[in-house]
């Protein structure tokens, strides 16, 4: 497969637009149907109910030698209900949620995209799921061969020389390419102070940056939404670890000045870690180690398909520059002759920050996103950067002059748009993201990127169809209508949900986190 | 919006009055209308060192957190506690009930370099 919404351009006439573009029911086709409310299984069932059947305690095993105030009957509290009753309650509740394969899930920087069922088939394969992580390497030589594989392929990706897989998630392996960052300039003698981050970076950044004992400056951007070299020539200096860059930035935008900017950090001994969140707009297309990029992680649950949100866990590989290699923690998979073997001995690889994670990392994840790149292939590797960056731009093209766009700067997998039109009628971001649950589509994220007032950040991703991506534009449309004729039902949205605009700022001033017997809910 | 005559400003939207020698902080009306409802304050302990332009605390809404910058530097002499309880002051009366924290300037000049109330008005319409 090469193309990860199976859309061809001879397509493009036949398309059928599917329910809701007439109105009747929201853009995204939500209803309110058959949704249940549902009481909490504490609230329900009668005294004595038992949807289970124990077994009687076998004889001789009697807790006669515990003392007797230990030993008790029953247990208090305990809902009382059937097995049906237990199955219609998380069934029903499984149903309020909103995931990629419910609907359409647009949340910018997030990149929520639709794991294929196949890298999920595969990841449960007997031979991958029971194996156990203390087993010898003769006894797990396709899970080693399939973690070498997955190195090789994501050094590959990312232009650099190798890699380590066991960073749990992003901001793990952010924590991970600081901490190679350090050891890197310890081991020349000086480990320096500061880290240059410029304003529009992820908040983990600067977090990942301090927790490895480091001074984080900002650094402006340009009008422009991008991080010019003057900014970052002014504040270089040979205190400087390293400079923090996501490209293309959290605006979506491409930091073409990269390459200068590196020279500049590289001629004062500085190193260049890209935060690879977006690496999905640059996949098969550009490659980080070309931009001059020493060290990247990979957040494998947005690129490569593995569970994100919810499911998780999620994996975040570090790659680095061949130099930085003899850092990396431990365990890395070796390939000896035909033979693969894990190095866990910290003698082995002396210079090693050591181990960041239990065991392996999390194994079935590069399963999964093995059985990903195999499956589109280079390819389609390639063609998934390309679509994502089609599909934000096709969303920004067709939205542009209906909402405003307060960098016009191009941007690549993603596009932020701000409330500056509404807002002249009293509508904002909120009321506009609260206004798309009811046309049947997860809001995008909101108010972030922060130097962005009111921000819309919109992630379309490559594995939505034109359809999908019409009916989106044709709810935000008529959002945006609606802000002019009537803004203040905007105010009062969502009302297709059973439950309608929720007290975040009750819930989050005084929030109540715990059921107790009695409780009523105000 | 609000922008009293008799306080100074910074870029980073916080506001410093003299109050005999303390120099008293809080968030503007701008900033708390763009934030939305608070719904959380990190403030700094008494006898807490402050330094000019860099982070005293942190302020959170249902939209965002944002850093809190110290207008002078010097060192914290009281802390308006009860805003933990009641963050909503901030929104409520940003420049009175909301404020945040004193500081006893160690070098009250520091203030001449702050924003006046015109000043920052314009930097606020220029934002916009």
């Amino acid at each position: 497969m090469t193309n990860p919404t199976g859309w061809k351009p001879s397509m493009e006439q036949d398309a059928r637009p599917g329910p809701g573009l007439d109105g009747a029911p929201g853009a995204g086709g939500a209803t309110r149907g058959l949704v249940h409310e549902e009481q909490l299984l504490f609230e329900r069932g009668s005294t004595g109910r038992c949807g289970v059947s124990l077994p009687k305690v076998p004889p001789g095993q009697e807790p006669k030698d515990l003392p007797k105030e230990l030993v008790r009957e029953g247990v208090d509290g305990l809902p009382e209900i059937s097995e049906l009753e237990v199955i219609r309650h998380f069934t029903r509740i499984s149903s309020w949620n909103h995931g990629i394969d419910t609907g359409f899930y647009p949340l910018g920087s997030c990149t929520m995209k639709y794991n294929p069922k196949s890298s999920e088939a595969l990841a449960r394969l007997p031979g991958f799921a029971n194996v156990h992580p203390l087993a010898p390497a003769e006894l797990c030589q396709g899970a080693l061969e399939l973690m070498w594989h997955l190195e090789r392929a994501l050094s590959e990706i990312a232009g650099l020389d190798a890699t380590a897989l066991s960073p749990a998630a992003g901001a793990h392996g952010e924590l991970c390419g600081l901490m190679v960052i350090r050891a890197h300039h310890e081991s020349k003698g000086n480990p320096r102070r500061r880290v240059l981050l410029p304003d529009t970076a992820h908040g983990t950044n600067p977090a990942s940056a301090a927790l490895n004992g480091y001074e984080v400056q900002q650094l402006a951007s340009n009008p422009d939404g991008r991080l010019h070299p003057e900014a970052v020539r002014a504040a270089m200096t040979e205190d400087v670890a390293a400079i923090m860059l996501t490209n293309p930035n959290t605006l979506g935008i491409f930091e073409t000045h990269i390459r200068e900017i590196a020279d500049i950090v590289h001629a004062k001994g500085g190193l260049v870690y890209a935060d690879g969140a977006n690496m999905n707009a640059l996949l098969g297309v550009a490659r980080p180690g070309d931009m001059g990029v020493d060290v990247i992680q990979y957040n494998l649950h947005k690129t490569f398909a593995t569970p994100h949100g919810g499911g998780g866990p999620g994996s975040g590989p570090v790659a680095v520059k061949a130099s930085l290699a003899p850092f990396l923690p431990l365990p890395v998979v070796v390939k000896e002759g035909d033979a693969y073997r894990l190095v866990t001995d910290p003698r082995e690889r002396p210079r090693s920050v050591g181990r960041l994670r239990e065991f392996w990392g999390n194994f079935a994840m590069f399963v999964r996103a093995w059985a990903l790149i195999r499956e589109y292939g280079p390819e389609g590797v390639a063609q998934t950067g390309k679509l994502a960056v089609l599909n934000a731009n096709y969303v920004r093209a067709r939205l542009a002059g209906t909402f405003n766009l307060p960098y016009e700067t191009d941007s690549l997998h993603e596009v932020v748009f701000d409330d500056k039109l509404q807002k002249a009628n009293g509508v904002t971001t909120m009321d506009v993201a609260k206004r798309l649950i009811d046309h049947g589509f997860h809001p995008p994220t909101i108010y972030f990127p922060l130097v962005v007032a009111g921000a819309l950040m919109i992630e379309p991703t490559e594995t939505e169809s034109k359809e999908t991506l019409d009916r989106f534009v044709a709810a935000m449309q008529a959002i945006a209508e609606e802000a002019k004729a009537d803004p203040d039902a905007l105010h009062a949205a969502p009302t297709r949900p059973f439950r309608a605009r929720l007290d975040e700022t009750r819930a989050a001033r005084k929030p109540v986190l715990r059921w107790r017997p009695g409780m009523k809910v105000e | 919006m609000e922008i009293p005559e008799d306080l100074r400003y910074t870029r980073e939207h916080e506001w410093a009055r003299t109050k005999g020698t303390r120099i008293v902080v809080g968030i503007t009306d701008f900033a708390q209308d763009q934030l939305g409802d608070v719904v959380y304050v990190e403030l700094p302990d008494v006898g807490d060192p402050v330094k000019k332009g860099e982070s005293f605390g942190v302020v959170e809404s249902t939209k965002a957190v944002s850093e809190l910058f110290a207008p002078i530097s010097g060192k914290v002499v009281e802390v308006n506690d009860p805003l933990s309880d009641a963050p909503e002051s901030i929104n409520e009366d940003p420049y009175e009930e909301g404020w945040m924290i004193a500081i006893e300037p160690s070098d009250p000049k520091e203030l001449d370099a702050l924003l006046d109330a015109k000043a920052y008005r314009a930097f606020v319409e220029e934002q916009e």
